[in-house]
């Protein structure tokens, strides 16, 4: 199994700006874990530190249980996929490759034969003497890959590897990765702005927000119940409707909004009375005539403003009470209403499928 | 029409003029060298000859000069370009309103008159016990050329993926590893042209030359006394020899551009 | 600094720093400095250094005031540099401008080539080459001669004009590249905009070309300048007793009158000048250091 990487108590600052603050994380060996979060959110200064290209100003962050402070990049156990990808461009693919292992003393035949077996597992073969710039985007992503785990690292640090890449070949990517990640067995931890990937290859998210670390559980939790605003609003579509809160029933609640009552699970400490702000997801909104009653749930009236036909889904806009816009996804599933823009109707969901969280201070 | 034509014929004719003003003198220089007079010059014609390559290649002196030119240009080399990289490298990787300062002071050298260097060397290395001779001329000269062989690297540096260094030590390489790996061979290219740019700088150099130079003659130092004291022909040897030279450098290095500028497009 | 030390090490940074540091103040600033200070004493014996009369003074400006001869050959060392300068400028404009923007790139290149030739070769050699060119029974003598256009030959080589010739020639490169390379980076639309608003020729330069180019001739005038003031070599092949520059009083002082405190004090009063040309133009065109060291 590999290291582990500890975060303790880590603030970074560059002169007066603090780019992360106060992290306090464990990512577990063989752990596939992803930083998530906006540009600027000071995700890459946090690869940065791991890796050893700075020292953060205060806190620790530890590898394999080691304190990592004073060692350097080239001392840590540690290897990176550079946004750009970094390959040395005088070398051949095998010398970028085997470069580690040409800085540790690895005779030449040796390291030959290792670059020949990577260049196998990222199914080069053969491709050892092209030179980088014969290479499609892709190849070097998978060079890039094979030089870093050339060096055996315990962790792996991926900062926005598939950035670069055309849709289709990121996604293929994505799968190549977790596969590489579980053969492997190494500590893999990426850093990404886009949810599709985080959430599709990682064991545990990490959502990152002006320095901080918002939330961190596994995909599911982070999407269906966000611990803040920001990652309720950031992770996925989401809408959001602004209140005091009216009423506290154990794990459920009341929000007094504009358009009314809104019912929903509370997901943090809410007295009565303290703003508020409800999320409901798109495709767990309904549509109902506005002349239907209102039953238990959740029931919004709103005029439609536009509508968009997608095959599979409608994508629909509506505007509620206190002008309030709302998102609404329908599956093609069983038929669906005809609803043309002007037409009043009624947004029902389910309670359990909407939450409650303390209102943004900035929002 | 044509003022076009007119346009193109006077574009023409200024062409003609300047690059006749620009190779005149040195056709005539060169002409006078197989010139039979005592004197050199082309007009009158005494008769054809090549004794003055005899007489040049006979002529101790300039030998002598012609060794202390390569002496002094190689210790140029030695000394400026390692300089002018680091000095690069330093300035790369400041941020701050202090670069603006540092980078000032590094080309000052640049945009002050030769012989000011020479005299500030000269003075500046006397209570030092280094006089006049080889060793103060490299110094002196290697102030200024630094500077040439800074802005060379530097600019390429420019175009250097610094994440390239960053790379090499996360992959476990020592600093030294990723300079010599990595950064050095980047900059191979300018480092060599700067070594170029040195040894001519070195060995054209006359107005910082005078002033340092002590007791020792540089070639230019020896071509500019011969024209006061006794000139020959001689001279017009050696300078029909640098010229040729010159131009089978200069063609050369064209044609061999020509031929990567032909290889990357294809 | 503390980057410079993550990304190379105590070693390389160290030697990095020693070599920089070495350059900087050892061949730069210090000289420069010690040079300045030299300026303000007086001539002294090595015994006599130290002593009650070491002190500063300013009697070696007050040489050069007081020269009427000195005076004047700085006056002429001014004029005439700002003479080189400008005719410089009217030779190289047209080349520079063809150059760049009146021919194909291929035969760019190659005028180019042509144009580096002469300035691979020596600046002695190419003022050897003009020294027989202007010599009294030189071949241009000899030529207006035989044309008729002048009855005796004319001693070039005896008053000033010889030196400028020279000169202009000796600095064609330094005014004709940063003008190119200036005028390489305007658009060609600008131009053919220009003309098709019905512009004349004059009026597209002045008001187009030129304000463009105008960091590019500002070095260009800088350089050529700052060299032709501090040249020894022109003045002293080409020149003779009775044209004699700047430097060359400050040679004698140092090497004929074995003054350096005095030679010093010429010497940075030649220095100030340059400075002060530089500092001068930089302003008038707005441009800074950077842009200089192209």
């Amino acid at each position: 199994m590999s290291q582990g990487v500890e975060l303790r108590g880590v603030t970074m600052r560059f002169g007066d700006f603090a780019a992360v603050k106060g992290v306090e994380l464990d990512i577990e060996g063989g752990e596939f874990f992803s930083f998530l979060g906006p540009s600027g959110c000071g995700k890459t200064t946090l690869l940065r530190l791991i890796a050893g290209f700075n020292d953060p100003t205060e806190g620790q962050v530890l590898i394999g249980g080691k304190d990592m402070r004073g060692i350097g990049p080239n001392g840590r156990p540690t290897a990176m996929i550079f946004q750009n990808l970094a390959l040395f461009p005088l070398m051949k693919v095998w010398e970028n490759i085997a470069f580690g292992l040409e800085v540790r003393g690895v005779s030449k035949a040796e390291r030959r034969k290792r670059a020949e077996a990577l260049l196998e597992l990222i199914a080069l073969p053969g491709q050892g003497d092209k030179q980088v710039s014969e290479l499609s985007g892709g190849q070097k992503q998978r060079v890039a890959i094979a030089r870093a785990l050339a060096v055996e690292p315990q962790v792996l640090l991926l900062d926005e590897p598939l950035s670069a890449l055309d849709l289709k070949l990121r996604q293929h990517m994505r799968q190549e990765l977790r596969e590489i990640q579980r053969r492997t067995g190494v500590t893999f931890i990426y850093i990404t702005h886009d949810q599709g990937e985080a959430l599709t290859m990682s064991d545990r998210v990490g959502v990152m927000s002006a320095g901080r670390l918002q939330q961190v559980a596994d995909p599911q939790t982070i999407y269906e119940q966000p611990a803040t605003p920001f990652v309720a609003g950031f992770v996925g579509e989401n809408n959001r409707l602004l209140g005091r809160i009216g009423r506290v029933e154990g794990g459920a609640a009341v929000l007094d909004s504009a358009i009314g009552p809104l019912r929903g699970r509370l997901g943090g400490d809410l007295a009565v009375g303290a703003p508020a702000a409800l999320f409901v997801r798109p495709e767990r909104l309904g549509v109902q005539p506005a002349s239907g009653t209102p039953g238990q749930g959740g029931h919004i009236p709103a005029t439609i403003v536009s509508r968009a036909y997608e095959g599979a889904f409608l994508h629909l806009t509506a505007e509620a009470a206190g002008g309030t816009v709302l998102t609404v996804h329908l599956a093609n599933s069983a038929g669906l209403p005809d609803l043309q823009p002007g037409a009043a109707v009624a947004l029902i969901y389910r309670p359990e499928d909407a939450i409650i969280l303390p209102a943004e201070a900035a929002a | 029409m044509i003022d076009d034509r007119f346009a193109r014929l006077l574009t023409r004719a200024y062409l003609g003029l300047f690059f006749a003003y620009l190779f005149l003198p040195l056709a005539v220089m060169g002409a006078a060298t197989f010139n039979e007079s005592r004197f050199p010059t082309v007009t009158p014609w005494t008769g054809t000859t090549l004794k003055w390559f005899a007489a040049l290649w006979a002529d101790g002196q300039m030998w002598n000069a012609l060794g202390t030119s390569f002496a002094v240009a190689l210790g140029v080399i030695c000394l400026a370009v390692p300089i002018g990289v680091a000095a690069a490298l330093f300035l790369s990787d400041l941020h701050s309103r202090a670069r603006s300062l540092v980078y000032g002071i590094m080309v000052s050298p640049l945009l002050t008159p030769g012989v000011i260097i020479g005299i500030s060397t000269l003075i500046f290395w006397r209570p030092y016990g280094v006089t006049g001779g080889i060793l103060l001329t490299v110094l002196a000269q290697a102030s200024f050329i630094a500077a040439y062989v800074m802005l060379l690297v530097l600019a390429r540096l420019q175009r250097f993926d610094r994440t390239l260094e960053e790379a090499a030590l996360d992959l476990g390489a020592t600093p030294m590893q990723a300079f010599r790996r990595v950064t050095l061979p980047f900059l191979m290219p300018a480092i060599l042209a700067a070594c170029l740019i040195a040894f001519l700088q070195s060995f054209e150099n006359y107005n910082t030359t005078v002033f340092v130079r002590g007791f020792d003659t540089t070639l230019t130092v020896y071509i500019a006394s011969k024209v006061r004291t006794g000139v020959t022909p001689a001279l017009n040897a050696l300078g029909l020899i640098l010229i040729a030279l010159t131009i089978i450098g200069a063609v050369t290095h064209e044609l061999l551009r020509r031929r990567a500028a032909g290889r990357k497009a294809a | 600094m503390t980057a410079l030390y993550r990304r190379y090490g105590p070693g390389l940074t160290g030697l990095i720093l020693a070599l920089t540091g070495f350059w900087i103040i050892f061949l730069v600033t210090l000289p420069q400095l010690d040079m300045v200070d030299y300026s303000f004493r007086p001539n002294l014996s090595m015994s006599e250094r130290g002593g009650p009369n070491d002190v500063y003074t300013l009697q070696n400006y007050a040489t050069l005031a007081d020269n009427a001869i000195h005076r004047a050959i700085f006056l002429k060392t001014i004029w005439a540099s700002a003479l080189v300068t400008l005719t410089t400028l009217i030779v190289c404009y047209p080349i520079a401008y063809h150059l760049a923007q009146g021919t194909t790139r291929r035969q760019a290149a190659l005028l180019m080539l042509l144009l580096l030739i002469p300035f691979w070769i020596n600046e002695i050699l190419r003022t050897f080459a003009w020294w027989i060119l202007l010599a009294y029974a030189g071949p241009l003598n000899n030529m207006l001669v035989a044309l008729g256009l002048i009855e005796r030959p004319i001693r070039f080589l005896s008053g000033d004009g010889g030196v400028i010739v020279g000169m202009v020639y000796a600095y064609i490169l330094f005014m004709v590249m940063p003008i190119y390379n200036a005028i390489e980076s305007l658009d060609r639309n600008q131009i053919e905009a220009a003309r098709d608003l019905g512009a004349s020729p004059w009026r597209i330069h002045w008001r187009v070309v030129i304000p463009h180019a105008k960091p590019g001739i500002a070095v260009g005038c800088i350089m050529t300048f700052m060299l032709a003031a501090g040249s020894y070599a022109v003045p002293a092949l080409l020149g003779s007793p009775g044209s004699r520059w700047f430097t060359q009083i400050i040679y004698s002082w140092f090497f004929e009158g074995g003054n350096w405190n005095q030679g010093s004090a010429y010497a940075f009063i030649l220095l100030l000048l340059c400075i002060g040309f530089i500092f001068g133009v930089m302003r008038l065109a707005r441009i800074g250091l950077a842009d200089i060291a192209k």
